[in-house]
């Protein structure tokens, strides 16, 4: 692993770090679609930026797209506040309308310089280790690095100091306003976190990768953990291990790593999706089946208990009995008096069912009214 | 336009962009009514593997084989947001995102996999980002034709049971209608009419050609078969224009300038629509401001009047204005209502009811205290 290999992946892992920790209350707010929309519509704001300045690493580059991202938040909700059209259709609306402006300033006006369409849109990470910070001749390595580290820590910081208050107003909000902890300003200071990371990032990563880092990783933490703080740490965990795992991807395939760290946060996404431990389809699946049995087996322990010592019970309790009952198909009924039997809820004599004692007790539970 | 009728690149490109416009606002009509807005973008974005590994399997740059990965993709992806928000807790806007952004960088690692190719002959498949109408060739045309054509053909053969899905599901579930199959049919509609348009606005911003036209048409009507006409019209209009423009001019890519004419058709629909428009509706509500302050003021007088024998008894302006305070256009109001002949100046600053207005406001005033 050469030097820049090394950068190349530190610049990627800080990149998705970053985005995990604003990415998890867009995510929780159902406001994922805003990063898509901010990380369009920041475009015509780092392109007057960078008309005014001339560099693509000022500063100002940053302050501008954050204003823009923040007045695309406000745009939606003026255009939303109209009523005139539905939320999603005013996020349609207005991002398309500024990164269109934003593509056409750059084609007319900057088609020779560094700023090029595609770079914005699909980033070029690889190109990271060659912009390098020299102060005094020394080489203090790939400006991006300082840059994204720069933004991660004011996104550590900002949901450090304002952790109790994103986690109510993103709970309930209702209450954080009631309270008096102004959920508006807290959006709004989430939103410019979010243009700020954006735009810090697009240079890096492109504007949709920076979708997927902010989405994917909390999206598939959301799936691990019921609490937030755990969501917080997994989503930036999973989101760095996609950038590494996405670089080396794009290495053995030769292709755009941006892509390549997309594509492994879906693989992430998808993994979690199957397998998370509670909530993977496989586990919802095998609950569902097993509660099944479960049902089924106390269903036929309260049968039997609901006959038993009475003069039908020689016929109700009988095996070949279950299907006219209970309309149980034939082998499904003889699963459930093998695994009610295993459990030990049941007996048998001759082909008559009996209860066991703990079988009794739980048909007895089961029936229990107040 | 002597130009469109015999320029064949021009009659091409101004086919090809109408075409895509009139498709993609009738059935962005339904994604809108059915706040599908966004699903729109996901599609969009999905289809850039479609296309990838389309030409990638067959080597092939026909549109319609191009169109057919595109569609293929865009379906997956749809139906992949419909099993994650469906099994899952993870919300309908993360699913969006997520599904948005992956098959979007998986498309981008096949399209640079494919540029690395030896003597691959990539050229044209750059264009599906951001779009290039001027690349539109005949064969390009005839291929969205007859797809669009054959959606619009469903359109009109399911209009009924579209309008249901659009507006009351369950009504036609409980007539028996088959709505999950209508909706699998109504989905894979809207992939046609995004696949269609890649070609010239690109996948990038083919979810506002869905939105934008919709969004304007629904300030001008409450019915949806004008909707759906003009969204149609206003489509294929800024569809036109937009390819026009960005063919005359060098370094003007197709798809945003597309895209900025449609968003002009909604701001002026939103501002100038009659009955929704802001503008006029702006206009209404202070119209109907002013007279509800000069009834006010009419009425004011005629309490005063009340007081007296003789209803004309003239009253002085500063009572008025003791009795509205805050009213700050109490001079131009009774200005308005002696124009009107409901009152009359009486001296410098005293008015008195004119006999109109005494009817006038008799008439008001029990409008008003109606029980």
């Amino acid at each position: 692993m050469t030097l820049f290999q090394l950068e190349i992946q530190l610049v990627a892992a800080i990149v998705a770090g970053a985005c995990a920790l604003p990415g998890t209350f867009l995510v929780l707010r159902s406001m994922a679609m805003m990063s898509d929309a901010i990380s369009h519509a920041i475009l015509p704001g780092l392109v007057v930026a960078f008309f005014l300045t001339g560099s693509l690493n000022s500063p100002l580059l940053l302050a501008g797209g954050a204003a823009v991202g923040v007045c695309t938040v406000a745009l939606v909700e003026l255009v939303r506040r109209t009523r005139l059209v539905r939320e999603d259709a005013a996020i349609g609306l207005v991002f398309p309308a500024l990164f269109s402006a934003g593509v056409i300033l750059i084609a007319r006006y900057a088609g020779d310089v560094h700023l090029d369409t595609d770079a914005v849109l699909l980033g070029e990470l690889a190109l990271a280790p060659f912009d390098r910070w020299i102060v005094g001749g020394y080489d203090l390595g790939p400006q991006a690095l300082y840059t994204m580290s720069t933004v991660a820590l004011a996104s550590v910081l900002f949901v450090t100091l304002f952790y109790k208050e994103l986690q109510l107003a993103t709970f309930d909000a209702a209450l954080a306003a009631t309270l008096g902890l102004m959920p508006v300003v807290l959006h709004y200071a989430l939103m410019a976190l979010v243009s700020v990371t954006a735009v810090a990032a697009f240079d890096a990563v492109g504007s949709i990768l920076v979708v997927a880092l902010m989405v994917g990783p909390p999206a598939a933490a959301h799936l691990l953990t019921d609490r937030l703080d755990r969501m917080v740490f997994l989503g930036v965990g999973i989101g760095v291990g996609c950038a590494v795992s996405g670089y080396w991807l794009a290495h053995a395939l030769d292709a755009s790593i941006a892509g390549s760290m997309a594509t492994t946060v879906g693989v992430a996404f998808l993994y979690v999706f199957l397998f998370a431990p509670a909530r993977g389809v496989v586990a919802v699946q095998r609950r569902r089946r097993r509660q099944r049995w479960t049902f089924a087996c106390k269903m036929l322990t309260i049968h039997l208990m609901q006959h038993e010592n009475l003069p039908d019970a020689a016929l109700e309790c009988h095996i070949d009995h279950l299907q006219d009952h209970l309309r149980w198909e034939v082998d499904f009924a003889g699963n459930v008096v093998r695994q009610a039997t295993q459990a030990g809820l049941i007996g048998q004599v001759g082909s008559q069912l009996v209860l066991t004692t703990a079988g009794r007790r739980l048909a007895n539970e089961a029936i229990v009214r107040d | 336009m002597e130009e469109l009728l015999t320029d064949y690149t021009l009659r091409t490109v101004a086919l090809g962009a109408g075409l895509l416009g009139v498709v993609s606002g009738a059935l962005g009509t339904f994604a809108v009514l059915r706040r599908q807005s966004l699903l729109g973008d996901a599609i969009s974005h999905a289809a850039l593997p479609g296309i990838g590994l389309a030409f990638l399997l067959t080597g092939s740059k026909l549109p319609l084989v191009l169109m057919i990965g595109a569609a293929l993709a865009g379906w997956c992806a749809t139906a992949l947001v419909m099993a994650i928000t469906g099994t899952t807790r993870v919300k309908y806007d993360s699913a969006l995102g997520l599904v948005l952004s992956v098959f979007f960088g998986a498309g981008l690692v096949i399209l640079t996999v494919i540029q690395k190719l030896p003597d691959a002959n990539q050229a044209g498949l750059d264009a599906f980002l951001f779009g290039q109408a001027a690349a539109l060739v005949e064969r390009d045309v005839v291929t969205m034709a007859a797809l669009g054509g054959v959606s619009l053909l469903m359109v009109a053969l399911f209009w009924k049971e579209f309008k249901l899905l659009a507006f009351n599901e369950d009504f036609g579930r409980s007539l028996g209608l088959p709505m999950r199959q209508l909706d699998l049919l109504l989905t894979t509609l809207l992939v046609i009419a995004i696949v269609i348009g890649l070609q010239t606005v690109g996948v990038v911003l083919m979810s506002a050609m869905i939105i934008a036209p919709a969004a304007a048409a629904r300030q001008w009507t409450d019915r949806l078969g004008y909707m759906v006409l003009i969204a149609m019209g206003a489509g294929a209009l800024s569809g036109v224009a937009g390819a026009l423009v960005s063919t005359s001019a060098a370094r003007l890519p197709t798809g945003p300038t597309i895209v900025l004419c449609i968003s002009g058709v909604v701001v002026v629909s939103m501002l100038f629509a009659p009955n929704r428009g802001l503008a006029l509706r702006a206009l209404r509500h202070r119209t109907s401001n002013t007279r509800l302050q000069r009834e006010a003021t009419l009425l004011d007088l005629y309490q005063l009047a009340r007081q007296h024998a003789a209803q004309d008894h003239p009253h002085a302006e500063a009572t008025l204005v003791a009795m509205q305070p805050g009213a700050g256009s109490l001079r131009r109001q009774l200005r308005a209502l002696a124009e009107l002949g409901l009152i009359r100046p009486v001296g410098k600053h005293e008015w008195a009811l004119t006999p109109e207005g005494i009817a006038e406001s008799r008439r008001l005033y029990s409008e008003r205290n109606q029980p």
